[in-house]
């Protein structure tokens, strides 16, 4: 069990709000490891942190042995971190095939293939198919042609999951797979995120507690900017300091 | 995606009657034609060189004129300094409106939207002032050309010939954008106009696909710059004017913003219609600006999106 992204002491606030006020969080390499917290806790803005579209003020993170701390966005996807974001974010006037063939695509990261200029891309049938792979893994084989803008909410979410996994990450971060989709949807998402675990490292933020609980191999509770507690779904269940924070009396 | 056989074939005759103009002209005893024949090619390839930019690459600069102006001054300045070979000044020209691009675009590309406007104004009304006030480039008036480029084994002193060497040039910077576009990179200008946020997230180095683009756009420019410079007979600092950004931008507006065709097909309207109602009236600016308007309104694609939807 080693940790596959080590955060230490990290801090960022946003004018006299301490948004993250002294994270310290493992995940180790393997598990899904689920943070959740009340509303306003600094969830987001700790994704945003581990993702690199915000820089902290203070506190490292360690990905994978080395500081990624003052990287770019691009730099943490090609050491292998990936987001989804908590509003759906793909391309919407182009085919699902296309979308997660441009997420194939971003991992040739030589110069060569991201600013290939002459070879048409339609040329590449191994990427058209690993792009076709990907999307026959979430579900979406039957609609691969559609534009993006056509398909439902819930399709679009899975798109998002399937263009994260095509950048192959060795962690992948999932802001609230399932924030705005109807029962069946969360659960058909519920059962993909399943399906990853063992051979995907995921950081989970999620608000529906039946699923963090039921997917999570560790759950970390973030208030006020720190993590509270952090341990297996059923010692941060019972633990005292969580019920009064967050869970209140709903369990 | 197969290529459609009919935009190809539309192509070749299209191109055909291009080749064929100066010969028709010339059989009617309308050279002076040959002449503004060549100009609308020129405006054409320059306005093409902007629409990659402001089309396909989703950034609006308004400093086109900028890199327009320094390869004509490239060619100028070089032939004052007894360098006569096309072979050598036209690539320079290129390669300064290159580097320029690549500085300007450099310091600008954080920005966006209007921002990005104003910022690419600032810096091309720069080199405009800066210009105008060096002596050694000839400051108001300009820098006349003691004759055309020599581009051996071809004659440019001939019109025709220089309309066919930039015909040559037109058809194969349209050639080359086909290709750009339908290649993994023209793939990842796609993917940036439409979510930059997420291109980010997929680890596409954002900046320096926009800058690249930036710099190619204006490079077109750049050697539109060094043909029109021999076409005038003159590099002129109205070619570094702001105005001159706008009138690239109503091109390219006109034609199709992110069509193929657009810059090419605005360049041949705007200057067409300039030409035409100039003859008729005094107040063809006017006349203009209503076909400007009635082109927003009414085929919001330009002219280009008007006949099917080619890229």
């Amino acid at each position: 069990m080693t940790a596959l992204l080590e955060i230490s002491g990290l801090k960022r606030h946003f004018g006299g709000l301490w948004a993250t006020n002294g994270v310290d969080l493992d995940v180790v390499t393997g598990e899904v490891h689920a943070l959740i917290g009340p509303n306003g806790a600094g969830k987001t803005t700790l994704i945003h942190l581990i993702s690199g579209e915000l820089l902290p003020d203070a506190g490292t993170l360690q990905f994978a042995g080395s500081d990624i701390s003052q990287c770019t966005t691009h730099d943490r996807v090609a050491r292998g971190i990936t987001r989804s974001y908590q509003i759906t974010q793909i391309f919407p006037r182009l085919s699902l095939l296309e979308n997660v063939r441009l997420a194939v695509q971003s991992r040739q990261r030589d110069w060569g293939s991201s600013l290939r200029f002459w070879r048409p891309a339609s040329a590449d049938f191994r990427m058209i198919e690993e792009a076709e792979d990907w999307l026959s893994r979430v579900g979406l084989a039957a609609e691969v042609s559609q534009l993006a803008c056509d398909v439902s909410h819930g399709e679009r979410r899975a798109l998002e999951l399937a263009m994260a996994l095509a950048t192959r990450p060795r962690l992948l971060l999932l802001d609230e797979p399932m924030a705005g989709m109807g029962p069946e949807e969360s659960e058909h998402m519920a059962r993909l995120i399943a399906s990853l675990k063992g051979e995907q490292t995921v950081l989970l933020v999620e608000h529906d507690m039946d699923i963090v609980f039921r997917l999570a191999d560790r759950v970390s509770v973030l208030v006020s900017g720190r993590i509270i507690v952090s341990g297996t779904p059923d010692f941060v269940r019972e633990h005292p300091a969580v019920r009064s924070a967050y869970l209140g009396d709903a369990l | 995606m197969k290529p459609s056989h009919s935009g190809t074939l539309a192509e070749t005759a299209l191109l055909i009657a291009a080749v064929a103009l100066p010969l028709l002209l010339q059989a009617f005893g309308e050279d002076y034609y040959i002449g503004f024949a060549t100009r609308l090619l020129i405006f054409a390839l320059a306005a093409t060189g902007l629409n990659f930019i402001v089309g396909y690459g989703g950034m609006v600069a308004f400093g086109h004129a900028a890199f327009f102006g320094i390869g004509a001054y490239a060619v100028a300045l070089l032939m004052n300094a007894g360098i006569f070979s096309a072979w050598i000044t036209w690539p320079v020209a290129v390669a300064a409106a290159a580097l320029a691009a690549l500085l300007i675009g450099a310091a600008s590309l954080r920005t966006r939207g209007v921002y990005f406007i104003m910022i690419t104004l600032a810096f091309a009304q720069m080199i405009y002032y800066s210009v105008v006030s060096l002596e050694f480039a000839g400051g108001d008036d300009g820098l006349p050309l003691e004759q055309r480029s020599t581009l051996v084994p071809l004659d440019l002193a001939d019109d025709a010939t220089l309309y066919w060497v930039t015909l040559g040039l037109l058809a194969a910077s349209l050639m080359a954008l086909k290709r750009l576009a339908a290649s993994r990179y023209g793939r990842a200008l796609t993917g940036l106009r439409q979510n930059e946020t997420r291109m980010e997230a997929l680890g596409y180095p954002v900046q320096q696909i926009k800058l690249v683009c930036f710099v190619v756009g204006s490079a077109v420019a750049g050697l539109a710059g060094a043909l029109l410079a021999n076409q005038n007979g003159m590099a002129s600092p109205s070619q570094l004017y702001w105005t001159q950004s706008g009138m690239l931008l109503v091109m390219v507006i006109l034609g199709g913003v992110g069509q193929r065709f657009g810059g090419m097909l605005g360049a041949i309207a705007l200057l067409g219609l300039e030409e035409v109602l100039g003859r008729i009236t005094e107040h063809s600016h006017f006349y203009v600006g209503l076909a400007l308007l009635a082109v927003v309104l009414y085929a919001p694609r330009g002219l280009a999106g008007l006949w099917g939807r080619q890229k």
